[in-house]
């Protein structure tokens, strides 16, 4: 596939997510407008005390007052110079605090994706060599455990084994506080504090793909062009790769995709777990704090983050099967 | 348990199935992407449904799945007679490990409360959210999807465009916005999670609609003057049913996973006892007493992993083609 055609692509995909970005924007003023007391209440609370005109003043101060039309005009006009307004609680915009979590979350998000993906096919691959035998039958029990087990407690579990009991890894935060590391052992040090949060979080992902890779093979290696490969002699490791599990990894590629949404639900109460600085985490302590602005800011980002990574699995999908373009 | 999944990336890939009536149409040859995904039912008769059933009652996970699921339902049932009283009252000596005492079999918190019968009373709350969570998204689903699968055009567009905005934004977060906004209480979880998980059923009836929309009794009824109403919930609906009811374990197992992330948040009911809280408490000692967090855990484990050997063995049974795999 060459550029011009990936051009094609991401524009075609970009142009469909519009009406959803839209309408993401439009519920986020929605569910803006159905919160309980405004920023004014926030402000008078913080404070301590408030009149009734000091009130009426704020509320004209913070176009409170104005009809609801106007105000959806002035939030619009607000994003559109990227802001989010503004945290009663941090003082500080919302968009400079989501800044500084979001290279947090996408790390971690993105080291469970590849957790996640990398043992899900391994296991999906076995199990649909050896269908019927017992590596199999093992290994679709434990999936189907690890599948219905919720990621938050798979982490406690993990930090009672791993930290508690083994002393093997940390119990929590993204890096040793005050350790004052530099370099390769900083990176040494957030990754030994990265594997049981992204863990944690892949484990009911594993289980997925590892089930769908397994089916998808199965019904891969029915199909002609593999008999054609077995009968002309390839060897059968060959056969697996190259020809039944290319064509098995579109629809894990999908779900991949899809699941993306999921996996920043996922990532708040993991990252409460685990004390890790993240979306989730200022997610979770601005509902604690009733921190309006901020949570839903966290929403509206993470649902364009979702957006974003969407467009990008259709332009992987263009990359791994010419023919989707073509539909 | 795949279903949904394999379902949604069927929907993904290849938005428009068939308008061809399908049961005329000779079982087409498996793309591969398509492939994975048969688990689209075609209308059958009464006779296929049978079998399904047969196939079901044979499958031995299946059987254990509705043996679990239905001692769960049993604990849950019998818990007011089994631990009558508040399980939120102090009734033990603090922190006593599960054996230590034979009165208290799964031992007691910190504050000495009988873990045994908060397990029991949070399965009322844990199995009563997931139901009716699993009940108003099916309601809202099947609504939307046979609305926008049987009058197509304009409708459809816009009803596709809300369920792709729904699917879009992360649910668990959505589901705390509006817990955050309305009160943390059983009724506002039960309506957030509805809200939330509601999209896959809808783009599954959708589907199964716009399959059946030009098939042949379909086009009977049509031209017998019924009514929209009554072609789509007498005539079509049950056709489209088995997919739905499929996806309807996975449905509750997933409410209930979500209304135990929110608990254990400290965002549930504070009067109501349930397995994520007491794992959201439990946590404070993971050091000394992990049994406390353990416990509970291991039931929503038993709890939803029934509710998946449930919802595996019907897919197995409503789609012959992959039985026996």
């Amino acid at each position: 596939m060459n550029l011009r055609s990936a051009g094609r692509t991401l524009v075609r995909t970009a142009w469909q997510a519009v009406p959803t970005v839209i309408g993401v924007i439009l519920l986020n003023f929605v569910l803006m407008q159905l919160i309980p007391g405004d920023a004014a209440d926030v402000v008078a609370a913080e404070s301590g005390s408030a009149t009734a005109e000091s009130m009426a003043q704020l509320r004209a101060h913070f176009g409170l007052d104005l009809p609801v039309l106007q105000q959806l005009g002035s939030y619009l006009y607000n994003l559109s110079h990227g802001s989010l307004g503004v945290s009663p609680r941090y003082n500080m915009p919302v968009v400079a605090l989501i800044g500084a979590r979001l290279g947090n979350t996408l790390l971690l998000m993105l080291t469970a994706l590849g957790f996640a993906l990398a043992i899900g096919i391994a296991l999906g691959t076995i199990m649909a060599t050896r269908v019927g035998r017992w590596q199999d039958r093992t290994l679709s029990v434990l999936a189907l455990l690890l599948y219905s087990t919720p990621g938050f407690w798979l982490g406690l579990m993990a930090i009672v084994l791993f930290s508690v009991h083994l002393g093997w890894l940390p119990t929590g935060g993204s890096e040793t506080i005050g350790a004052g590391y530099t370099g390769l052992k900083h990176a040494v040090d957030v990754a030994r504090h990265l594997v049981l949060p992204a863990l944690a979080l892949a484990g009911f992902y594993i289980a997925i793909f590892s089930r769908l890779t397994r089916a998808a093979m199965l019904e891969v290696s029915r199909q002609d062009f593999v008999r054609t490969a077995e009968a002309k002699g390839l060897h059968p490791w060959t056969v697996t790769m190259h020809h039944v599990l290319r064509n098995a990894l579109i629809p894990v590629t999908t779900v991949a995709g899809m699941h993306l949404g999921t996996l920043l639900g996922g990532a708040v109460v993991v990252e409460t777990v685990f004390s890790w600085p993240g979306l989730g985490r200022l997610a979770f302590d601005s509902v604690a704090g009733r921190d309006y602005t901020v949570l839903l800011g966290v929403l509206l980002m993470s649902s364009l983050l979702v957006i974003v990574a969407n467009m990008l699995v259709d332009l992987l999908h263009a990359l791994l099967d010419p023919r989707i373009q073509v539909r | 348990m795949s279903t949904p999944f394999l379902l949604d990336s069927n929907l993904a890939q290849a938005p428009a199935p068939a308008t061809a009536p399908r049961r005329a149409e000779p079982p087409a040859p498996p793309t591969p992407a398509a492939a994975v995904v048969v688990a689209a039912v075609d209308a059958r008769p009464v006779s296929a449904r049978r079998a399904a059933l047969r196939a079901f009652v044979r499958n031995p996970s299946a059987v254990a799945g509705v043996v679990l699921l239905l001692a769960m339902l049993v604990l849950a049932l019998l818990a007011p007679l089994l631990y009558p009283g508040d399980p939120l009252d102090m009734v033990a000596q603090p922190l006593l490990w599960p054996g230590q005492d034979a009165a208290y079999p799964l031992g007691s918190d910190s504050l000495g409360r009988d873990v045994a019968a908060g397990i029991a009373h949070g399965a009322r709350v844990s199995l009563a959210v997931g139901v009716v969570a699993a009940v108003l998204s099916l309601a809202i689903g099947i609504l939307v999807g046979a609305t926008a699968g049987y009058f197509g055009g304009r409708v459809d567009d816009v009803l596709v465009r809300i369920t792709e905005l729904f699917q879009t934004m992360p649910s668990f977060l959505f589901v705390i916005v509006v817990v955050a906004i309305g009160q943390p209480s059983v009724p506002v979880i039960v309506f957030a999670i509805g809200l939330a998980s509601w999209p896959v059923i809808a783009r599954l009836v959708r589907a199964e609609f716009r399959a059946l929309r030009e098939t042949e009794f379909v086009l009977a009824a049509r031209s017998q003057g019924f009514g929209h109403a009554r072609i789509i919930f007498q005539e079509m609906l049950p056709n489209a049913l088995p997919p739905v009811i499929v996806t309807t374990s996975v449905l509750v197992a997933s409410a209930i996973l979500i209304e135990s992330a929110l608990s254990f948040l400290g965002m549930g009911d504070p009067n109501a006892v349930s397995w994520g809280s007491m794992i959201g408490q439990g946590r404070e000692l993971l050091r000394t007493a992990w049994y406390l967090t353990g416990l509970p855990g291991a039931a929503i484990v038993f709890t939803v992993l029934a509710l998946n050997l449930v919802g595996d063995g019907l897919n197995d049974a409503f789609n012959p083609r992959l039985r026996g795999r």
